[in-house]
């Protein structure tokens, strides 16, 4: 149990209860919302073993589940984001490599990459997100809309949080 | 043997995958499925308060309007309560005493403590239970309209599936006309819902008003729904393709009221003899 860890455990909970008492009441247009909690997810150490990332995903989706009445919606979608997370992060090492026990954010390699690394994830989670809750393709496009606006809600969010909060640790 | 072990050890990140997003998926099948998952759920006592702080500041911003609507319903039950006392019975009529019909219905008010508007499938947490009598499919109102219908409950919360449901179908009646069609949610705009199976020969128009049917008994008859906002009929349409707009503002929804039907298993049971007789 080092303070890494523990600092870990805090944020889960930080991000959980943002999500449920702030961001749940957050909706723009009918249409975009934001899932801030993801970026608990994408912000855990590089080299976490796949196993491990995906038994967060799950107990993350879980938890954010039982406060949106949806149970196994959110989860689906983090546990499937966290298993090609490794392989999105493997595709587009910056140059040099990662360093030992680096955290893919903003400090690592410049908000562009970030942006890179973090937005089609966004992106492909909400899509899954959206469609399994909307049972089908049967509302394809208002669906979709739904996706991109919130990628781009809950990507700003991120971008923003990151600028507020720099993770300064290594 | 071996082989097969050292093959899944190999593949074991797809193979947790694999069995991860079955269990998940088969959680949101059984959660679907009607009155599912008993425990998960916020009627969940510690879900239900830490909904209910959210709720809270909501609602602070809310007043204003919750006062209103309130004071409203006030002066309508005062207007009705003055029309009646005048008309009293003569004392030489037959009045009618027969307490199950007096209290066919009975109401129990309740504070929402969590509600969505955005998803497809929306549910709402309210703070009364089974101790205070709260049952599996008693009917939700509010003084403006049709709210939902109870889906779980815990000792001291409830979960009810909002009209704002696409799942959810709920009979009803165009009051000008009479004939009879089902409420549906299309999961786009909260302020409107489809009204289907009105025939072609039925000619609406904007502004009727449509009212629940109390053919289900879920629903006590005439609660109101919304009015009709938008009429189209294609050429090749059986029915017509009506647009309802909403009476309830379920995004500014504070206090509502569920409604129990003392007399809904004894319509159940006698419809359930004749079916299964029809069946044989």
């Amino acid at each position: 149990m080092s303070r890494v860890n523990i600092l870990q455990i805090v944020s889960f909970f930080i991000y959980l209860f943002y999500q449920v008492l702030v961001l749940q009441n957050v909706v723009l247009f009918h249409t975009a919302f934001c899932f801030l909690y993801v970026a608990y997810l994408l912000l855990l150490p590089v080299e976490t073993n796949p196993l491990i990332l995906m038994g967060m995903g799950f107990v993350m989706g879980f938890t954010v589940d039982l406060f949106y009445e949806s149970i196994g919606l959110h989860a689906f979608a983090c546990v499937f984001v966290m298993y090609i997370r490794n392989y999105w992060l493997g595709s587009i090492t910056p140059q040099g490599g990662y360093d030992n026990n680096a955290l893919p954010s903003m400090q690592l390699a410049g908000i562009q990459w970030f942006s890179v690394y973090a937005m089609p994830l966004i992106f492909i989670h909400h899509v899954v997100l959206f469609f399994v809750e909307a049972g089908g393709f049967s509302m394809f496009w208002f669906t979709l809309l739904k996706a991109v606006a919130s990628t781009f809600f809950t990507t700003l969010a991120l971008l923003i949080a990151q600028f507020l909060f720099p993770n300064r640790r290594r | 043997m071996a082989r097969l072990f050292l093959f899944l050890y190999a593949n074991r990140a797809f193979f947790t995958f694999l069995l991860l997003e079955v269990f998940c998926a088969w959680m949101i099948v059984e959660n679907n499925r009607y009155q599912g998952a008993k425990f998960f759920n916020s009627s969940n006592r510690f879900i239900a308060e830490t909904n209910n702080v959210s709720q809270g500041v909501r609602e602070y911003f809310q007043l204003h309007e919750i006062n209103k609507a309130l004071a409203e319903e006030n002066a309508m039950l005062r207007n009705q309560l003055q029309k009646i006392s005048p008309s009293l019975q003569p004392v030489d009529s037959i009045v009618t005493n027969d307490s199950t019909e007096v209290n066919r219905f009975v109401y129990i008010s309740a504070k929402v403590m969590n509600n969505s508007v955005g998803r497809f499938t929306n549910f709402i947490t309210l703070n009364k239970g089974i101790d205070e009598g709260v049952e599996p499919d008693m009917a939700v109102i509010s003084s403006s309209g049709v709210v939902g219908k109870v889906k779980t409950v815990s000792n001291h919360y409830c979960v009810v599936t909002s009209l704002l449901n696409v799942d959810v179908m709920t009979s009803a009646v165009l009051k000008r006309t009479g004939h009879y069609g089902t409420i549906q949610w299309d999961g786009l705009n909260p302020y409107t819902a489809n009204l289907k199976y009105i025939p072609r020969h039925v000619k609406p128009v904007v502004g009727d008003t449509v009212v629940t049917s109390g053919y289900n008994a879920v629903f006590p008859q005439g609660i109101m729904i919304g009015v009709i906002s938008e009429v189209k009929l294609r050429d090749e349409e059986l029915f017509n393709d009506l647009k309802v707009k909403l009476a309830q503002d379920f995004r500014k929804l504070s206090y509502v009221t569920i409604v129990k039907s003392t007399l809904r298993h004894e319509q159940d049971s006698i419809e359930q003899s004749v079916n299964q007789i029809i069946r044989k």
